[in-house]
């Protein structure tokens, strides 16, 4: 993206950004800029910080160097202006996150109940249509515990998109999916970027899926942006580190070390 | 050094417990939560309240009639299972029977919404994970336990009468004459439900700091349960004795 962007076409910019988790320092170095509209794939190996930039994003992680600007605004450390910040960003976690005590509807309604005074009628209706966006219309009345792991997914993007967040970011939105529920989630990920105007960043390892969606890409790998560009130029890329990690090969510049991974990812 | 963890700990869960206080706000959500918890950790409480009430009832007539008849007041066996009952034995056993039933899965729930991302999707949603999982169990647990230990006492005076009247022989209008005059509404009975509440506050607070704050996985929750009743159970014997001091005369 050209450095001359006007900044109101920004939807997220990290300048010079090092994130640490306790005295490890996970990723340093950080530039970023993600234009609003855009759909921008972060890939990495499982470990290579990944979730800890989206933590970053979100304001769960405070930058230990450098500045995180999320839709015009750097990222507050005060709570309450946090948790305005939030409104702004629709989250689709790797877990989902769905409250097991709630039915499906209820778990879409909840954001709307909790920061507009609408009326109930106008509620449900709304999660009737955001439903309905996940093609789930009619499981309105189900549990998340009776939800297939593809089904229970698309209720958690469908309670994500509930405020109409300008911007969405998706962790591993296709971990635990098989490959029909995983080519739903992305075809659903780029037709509601596109109708709904939203600006879109994919947190995944899961390259073949994310990139034919994409309109950018980066990879992370020992703890920094080793790669910045379009999905055609990551598949033309003579970058070793790139590739090794494109081609799943375990011999290469990428350290293929459990006990660190799992210390990365702690 | 053990010293400074613990001091540490003491002012997170100080902290902890003044956020709950502050996330208290009574909106039509607060209530509707409210409730149900009220369901769950309150009127699902009952059977094993009514039964270690009439049973505790049981043990104290049957105890107690055995040491007064050496002195001939058996007759005063009432008025020992009503004082025993109201200024201590019903607050102190119904808030650890509580403990474990409702206590115990206050900590889990909460260690399971962490383990399962429920308390991070609620921060990610803008939502105070505080106001909308920990408050109502709060209140609900401040409002529930003084009910459960009055309803202990009823069922542990009920058994005890059954027993007196019916097995050892006390004359009916003596048992109810004597209950009456060695029980006074407002120095035993509202200080039972005073202590009651605090116990019910003290115990949801354990249950849900150490719940909330569990490591993420199975085993967490694990040690977060059983963290959460021996910690309130611990700390409800000590507020006993501290309220039992202040209060009574």
């Amino acid at each position: 993206m050209s450095p001359d962007t006007p900044p109101q076409d920004i939807a997220v910019r990290l300048t010079d950004v090092r994130l640490d988790r306790g005295t490890r320092t996970v990723l340093s170095g950080i530039d970023l800029t993600v234009p609003r509209g855009s759909i921008t794939a972060v890939l990495g190996p499982s470990g290579s910080g990944k979730s800890t930039l989206l933590a970053a994003l979100t304001g769960e992680l405070v930058p230990a160097a450098g500045q995180v600007e999320v839709l015009g605004q750097a990222v507050p450390q005060r709570q309450r202006a946090l948790l305005e910040l939030r409104k702004g960003i629709g989250v689709l976690l790797q877990g989902n996150g769905l409250l097991t005590d709630l039915t499906v509807a209820e778990n879409v309604a909840l954001p709307l109940r909790t920061h507009t005074k609408l009326p109930r009628p106008v509620i449900d209706r709304l999660v009737a249509m955001k439903l309905h966006a996940v093609g789930l219309r009619t499981a309105g009345d189900l549990y998340p515990r009776e939800l297939s792991g593809g089904m229970a997914r698309r209720v958690a993007l469908a309670r994500a998109l509930a405020l109409d967040p300008p911007l969405m970011v998706y962790d591993e939105p296709l971990t635990g999916l098989d490959p029909i529920a995983s080519g739903v989630i992305m075809s659903l990920i780029a037709r509601l970027n596109a109708s709904l105007g939203l600006t879109s960043i994919i947190v995944t390892h899961h390259v073949h899926e994310t990139l034919p969606v994409a309109d950018r890409a980066i990879v992370i790998a020992n703890g920094r942006i080793v790669f910045s560009g379009t999905p055609a130029e990551l598949e033309a890329t003579t970058d070793p580190l790139v590739l090794q990690f494109l081609r799943g090969e375990p011999d290469g510049p990428i350290a293929f070390d459990t006990a660190e991974r799992s210390r990365e990812t702690a | 050094m053990p010293f400074f963890a613990a001091t540490r700990s003491l002012g997170r869960a100080g902290l902890f417990s003044l956020s709950v206080l502050r996330a208290s706000r009574p909106t039509a959500d607060f209530f509707a939560e409210l409730v149900r918890e009220i369901y769950k950790i309150g009127a699902r409480s009952l059977p094993i309240i009514a039964v270690g009430g009439a049973f505790v009832g049981l043990s104290v007539t049957l105890l107690g009639y055995r040491a007064l008849e050496t002195y001939g007041a058996a007759n005063q066996i009432s008025a020992l299972v009503g004082l025993g009952l109201y200024r201590e034995l019903a607050p102190v056993l119904t808030a650890l029977l509580f403990i474990g039933r409702a206590g115990s899965s206050i900590a889990a729930e909460l260690g399971l919404m962490r383990a399962t991302d429920q308390i991070t999707a609620l921060g990610l949603m803008a939502i105070d994970p505080v106001a909308k999982a920990v408050a109502p169990r709060f209140w609900a647990a401040v409002i529930c336990v003084p009910l459960l230990t009055g309803f202990f006492c009823s069922l542990g005076i009920t058994a005890s009468y059954f027993e007196a009247v019916h097995v050892l022989g006390i004359d009916a209008g003596t048992f109810w004459q004597v209950l009456r005059d060695a029980v006074d509404y407002r120095h035993d009975f509202l200080v039972a439900f005073q202590k009651s509440a605090v116990f019910g506050g003290t115990a949801a607070l354990v249950a849900a700091y150490v719940g909330y704050h569990a490591e993420p996985t199975i085993e967490g929750t694990s040690v977060a349960t059983t963290r959460a009743v021996v910690n309130a159970s611990l700390l409800v014997l000590m507020f006993n004795f501290v309220l039992s001091a202040l209060l009574f005369r």
